[in-house]
Parts: structure tokens; C-alpha cells; sequence
């Protein structure tokens, strides 16, 4: 890829990523960073590709172990993440009555 | 499939990303911003498998299906059987802990990816190619250590308070000039030993950067290490030809870095004092423990009869409610109180609990309606016509010495002003400070009662003096 188009993309995504957390209220400071967090084992992507690439027994047993972990990053962060947010939804039903 | 359409399905998958940011960032959105986000995240795992990327050492990508596939598939199983069941049992008030342990491995996993793919540059590799592999590698080492300290410190496995030794910013400076050196090593020598010794190096960095930063501060340090590791993912993308790692990455990392700051500031702390603070404090005293100072401690009937004749009463839960599982037992107090026409308000500090907003995850667990939640600045004025503030559990967040003492380590913190309230109850299992180890003058207070006890049993005692009256 061009140099200049990934320095492009990087800093758009900067402010995009400033811009859509600008005025969060602190109530959702906890599932923010948790959803944040499991937004980023999406580096599991990046493992997948390594461990097709891997020559050799250590690099192929070093991916795996970047799969295993990037996978409970990724899926354990959106199932607690949900759980978070399950009890506000149930809160605002409540609420709702 | 061709590249072009892997791309825009990569592109796609990243704007999910955007959109769940954007609604996570308000209550009514966040749940259906969270599926985006995993849904964005499951079809670009899916197209992984269906496209192979061009090897970096030169040769032709092969055909499908992917090499090791039967492997990836099955560490992918063993991810899914460890993470699902921890997400899923983990009690709310050890959540933090887990966001801290997530982060961690998702660091553990960029460092791992660089460390391979480092192995895999051939001789054409680019210096930005090395470069942003070395900065993978010690970021994502960080982040994994780091938070493996965090998550110690939340567990409790560890001390809370700062750990400060003599000479320690020395050696920490010491070992981040090492970083660096190594990482120039790295970079000019391309050997794998050198970069063995930096993963180390970087891990050891990681423990002595967290280890003197104070049991209050550490949700701060997480969301810090949370961006932290969104810029290795950034990082790697950039190796990996990965637009979507791209965007993914440098979005967790800039919403990273707000949130870390937006979580400094509810706490009233300084980024920088936060993490550099402990390096100019002098390692504490522990507090006079031999003292023995008169306090006011009351029976669940003089609760009872002081909350019988309030007419506003004002509770403030801490961290301490939710370890006793007491939230539901409040609640039934709240609901007496109200069914007697007492105005029944709970006062919500950003950081009551372990991380901010975490008390409002722990009291909507307990059905609590949600207009009854005031948060600090709501309720602070209305302190001065308050009857009764009950604290239930909580400390360093009505703490005057946050306002009173300079040097004390949440001097600056705003606090809920509970001291203007007529009579403060505080329910307490004992004299012992709170998270952050500091002592609190308004348990000394005349106006003030103290509980005893564990928090779900007194307030079941105080339901049933008042029910009684």
C-alpha cells in the first residue's frame, strides 16, 4: 500500500476516534473501554494471517498462541461487554413502566 | 476471492467499528453499537478464510484453503472455551478485572503476531516495516504485563497502594533507555536474539510502570493500556497490509486515549500525576494504626428511627454494597423509605466501584429504576436539604481530605459533599480506609453514625426496624 494513503487513513481514523467519544457520559465509561478493548482483538485477523504464513513448528506454536489469545480478547470483550449493557436495557424497561 | 473485494469487506467491517464507538457512547444505542461491533468483527475474522494474503518473504501467495488451517482452527475452539465461560461467569463486581485481563491478552497477541512476523521479514523488508514490527513488540509487551499488574492489583493478589522503592524511577528510566537501545539494536541488526531480549526488556518495563501507580488510579491505567494496545493493532496492520488493522487500531487507540482522559478528569486527577506521581511521593507511612479515636457507633434501630423521621435521605453506594451482594437489600430500603414518603435519592460518584460508571452497571443488576440515580454534580447541591446521607460501602469518594488535605493521593478528587447533609450514616465492616489507604475525618465527625457490620446484613436489619415503626 501507498505510504501516503496508509498515513491518510491513520490520521482520519484518529479523529474519527476522537470525534465519536467526545461527549460520553461517565456512566458509560465501563462499557466503553470494554467494548474499546474487544474492538482490538480483532488483531485475531492479523494471527490467522501469521499462522498461514509460519515456516516453522515455533513460529506456526507462536501464532496459535496470538490466535488463542486475540480470540478471548475478541469474544470474551463483546460477550461482557453485552452483559454490561443487558442491565441497563432491562433498567430502562423499568423505567419506561 | 479478489483482493479488491477482501478490501472493501475489510472497509466495511471497519466502519462497523465506527459505528460502534458512536453508539456505545450513548445509553439508549450502546447495546445494539456492541452487536455491530461483533458483528463487524465476525465477518472479517470469516473472510480471513477465504483469501490469502502474499507471503512477506517473496513468494507467491498459494492457493486456498489457508496452510495450518486444521491448527488455526482448533486454537481458535480453545480462544472460544476459555473466553466465552470467563465473559459469561464473571461476577459485575469483578468486571473490571476481566476488561483489564482482555486488554492484556489482546497486547500478548499483537506482540505475538509482530514477534512472527518479524521472524518472517526477508531481506527486502522495509526500515517502516521494522520499525512499526520493534514497536509492536514493545508496546504490545507493555500492555500485556501492564495489565497483568492491573488485574493483580484489582484481584487483590497484590497490595493496592503504590509500590514505590528507593531508587525506583532510576531504574525505570533505566530500563526504558535500555528499551529504546535495544529497539535501535533491533532495528540495525534484524537478529532474533535481540529481539528476545527487547520482548523481555519490554515485559519488564510493563510491571515496573504499573507497579507504582495507586489501587484508585488503576481504571485510568487500563484505559490507557487499552489505547496503547488499539496502536499496535494500528501498527501491525501497517506490516500485514491490513486496512482494516489499520482502522481498527488507530480507533481504539484515538477513543482510547479521550476516554483516558475523560476518566481523569471525572476523577479530578492529572494524566501525568497519575502515572508519574508515585515517582516524586515519598513511599507512605502507614496510617497511625496504634491511635484509637472515639467514633459514634449506633444500632440498626437508631438507623431506623433516624431515617423514619427524614425527609430526604440521600444513599451513596460504594464499592463495599456490591462485594457484600447487598444492592437488591438497599433497594428494598429505598422502596420502604419512599412507600413512607421519604424522597429517596441515590447519589452516583463517575467512580464509585472499581472503574468509572461501574456502580451503575452493579445497581441496574438490582433492578434499581433508573431516574432515582443522581449523579455528582446533580446531587451535590442538594446536600444542604438532606436529613440523611447513608454511605453504604463507600470511602475515598465522600472523603473530605480530598478537599482539605494537599499531598494526600486523592487530594483534587471531587467528591460527593456528604458532610453538608444533616446526619451521615455510614454502614462500614470496620475501621479499615478505603481503596486508595487513606484515612477519613468525617467518620469522626459528630454528626456521624457508624454501622458495623457486613452491608447486606445491616440493612436488613435496618428494612426491619423501620418496617417495625
Amino acid at each position: 500500500m501507498e505510504p501516503m494513503a496508509i498515513v491518510s487513513i491513520f490520521v482520519l481514523a484518529v479523529f474519527v476516534g476522537f470525534e465519536v467519544v467526545s461527549k460520553v457520559s461517565s456512566t458509560l465509561h465501563t462499557p466503553l473501554m470494554s467494548g474499546a478493548n474487544a474492538i482490538h482483538g480483532v488483531i485475531l485477523v492479523g494471527a490467522i494471517i501469521v499462522a498461514d504464513h509460519s515456516h516453522t513448528n515455533l513460529e506456526l506454536g507462536l501464532s496459535l498462541a496470538a490466535i488463542v489469545l486475540a480470540t478471548i480478547n475478541m469474544v470474551g470483550g463483546f460477550v461482557v461487554t453485552d452483559r454490561m449493557l443487558e442491565m441497563f436495557k432491562g433498567k430502562k424497561k423499568e423505567a419506561d413502566k | 476471492m479478489s483482493s479488491t473485494l477482501y478490501d472493501l469487506i475489510g472497509l466495511a467491517a471497519g466502519v462497523c467499528f465506527i459505528l460502534a464507538l458512536k453508539g456505545l457512547s450513548h445509553p439508549k444505542t450502546a447495546r445494539r453499537g456492541n452487536l455491530i461491533g461483533a458483528f463487524g468483527a465476525t465477518v472479517a475474522t470469516l473472510v480471513v478464510f477465504l483469501y490469502v494474503t502474499k507471503p512477506k518473504d517473496g513468494s507467491p501467495a498459494h492457493s486456498l484453503p489457508l496452510h495450518n488451517l486444521g491448527w488455526i482452527l482448533g486454537a481458535i475452539a480453545v480462544g472460544l472455551a476459555i473466553g466465552v465461560p470467563a465473559a459469561r461467569k464473571v461476577q459485575m463486581t469483578q468486571m473490571p478485572q476481566l476488561v483489564a485481563l482482555f486488554n492484556g491478552v489482546g497486547g500478548g497477541a499483537a506482540a505475538l503476531v509482530a514477534i512472527v512476523e518479524y521472524l518472517n521479514l526477508g531481506a527486502d523488508a522495509t526500515t517502516a516495516e521494522v520499525i512499526f514490527t520493534v514497536f509492536t513488540v514493545v508496546v504490545g509487551c507493555v500492555s500485556f504485563s501492564g495489565s497483568i499488574i492491573t488485574f493483580m492489583k484489582l484481584q487483590e493478589l497484590m497490595t493496592t497502594r503504590p509500590v514505590v522503592f528507593p531508587g525506583g524511577r532510576f531504574v525505570i528510566a533505566a530500563t526504558l533507555a535500555a528499551v529504546l537501545g535495544v529497539s535501535g539494536w533491533v532495528v540495525a541488526a534484524l537478529g532474533t536474539t535481540p529481539l528476545l531480549v527487547l520482548a523481555a526488556l519490554s515485559l519488564l518495563f510493563g510491571i515496573l510502570f504499573v507497579l507504582p501507580v495507586g489501587g484508585a488510579d488503576v481504571p485510568i491505567v487500563i484505559s490507557l493500556l487499552n489505547a496503547f494496545t488499539g496502536l499496535t493493532v494500528a501498527a501491525s496492520g501497517y506490516v500485514l497490509n491490513s486496512t482494516l488493522l489499520i482502522i481498527a487500531g488507530t480507533l481504539v487507540g484515538a477513543s482510547g486515549t479521550i476516554l483516558t482522559r475523560l476518566m481523569a478528569d471525572a476523577m479530578g486527577r492529572s494524566l501525568f500525576g497519575t502515572l508519574f506521581g508515585a515517582f516524586t511521593a515519598k513511599p507512605q507511612d502507614v496510617a497511625a494504626a496504634g491511635e484509637e479515636r472515639p467514633v459514634r457507633s449506633g444500632s440498626p434501630d437508631d438507623v431506623a428511627i433516624l431515617l423514619n423521621y427524614a425527609r430526604r435521605v440521600v444513599i451513596v453506594p460504594g464499592f463495599g454494597l456490591a462485594v457484600a451482594q447487598a444492592q437488591h437489600t438497599v433497594r428494598e430500603l429505598a422502596d420502604l423509605m419512599i412507600s413512607k414518603g421519604i424522597d429517596v435519592a441515590y447519589g452516583i460518584h463517575p467512580v464509585a466501584g472499581r472503574m468509572p460508571g461501574h456502580m451503575n452497571v452493579l445497581l441496574a443488576e438490582a433492578n434499581v429504576p433508573y431516574d432515582q440515580l443522581a449523579e455528582m454534580d446533580e446531587v451535590n447541591p442538594t446536600f444542604g436539604q438532606t436529613d440523611v446521607a447513608i454511605v453504604i460501602g463507600a470511602n475515598d469518594v465522600v472523603n473530605p481530605a480530598a478537599k482539605t488535605t494537599p499531598g494526600c493521593p486523592i487530594y483534587g478528587m471531587p467528591i460527593l459533599e456528604v458532610s453538608n447533609a444533616a446526619n451521615v450514616i455510614f454502614l462500614k465492616r470496620s475501621m479499615r480506609p478505603g481503596f486508595a489507604g487513606i484515612e477519613n475525618e468525617l467518620l469522626y465527625d459528630p454528626k456521624t453514625m457508624l454501622l458495623f457490620g457486613d452491608a447486606k446484613a445491616s440493612l436488613t436489619k435496618v428494612v426491619s426496624a423501620l418496617k417495625a415503626l
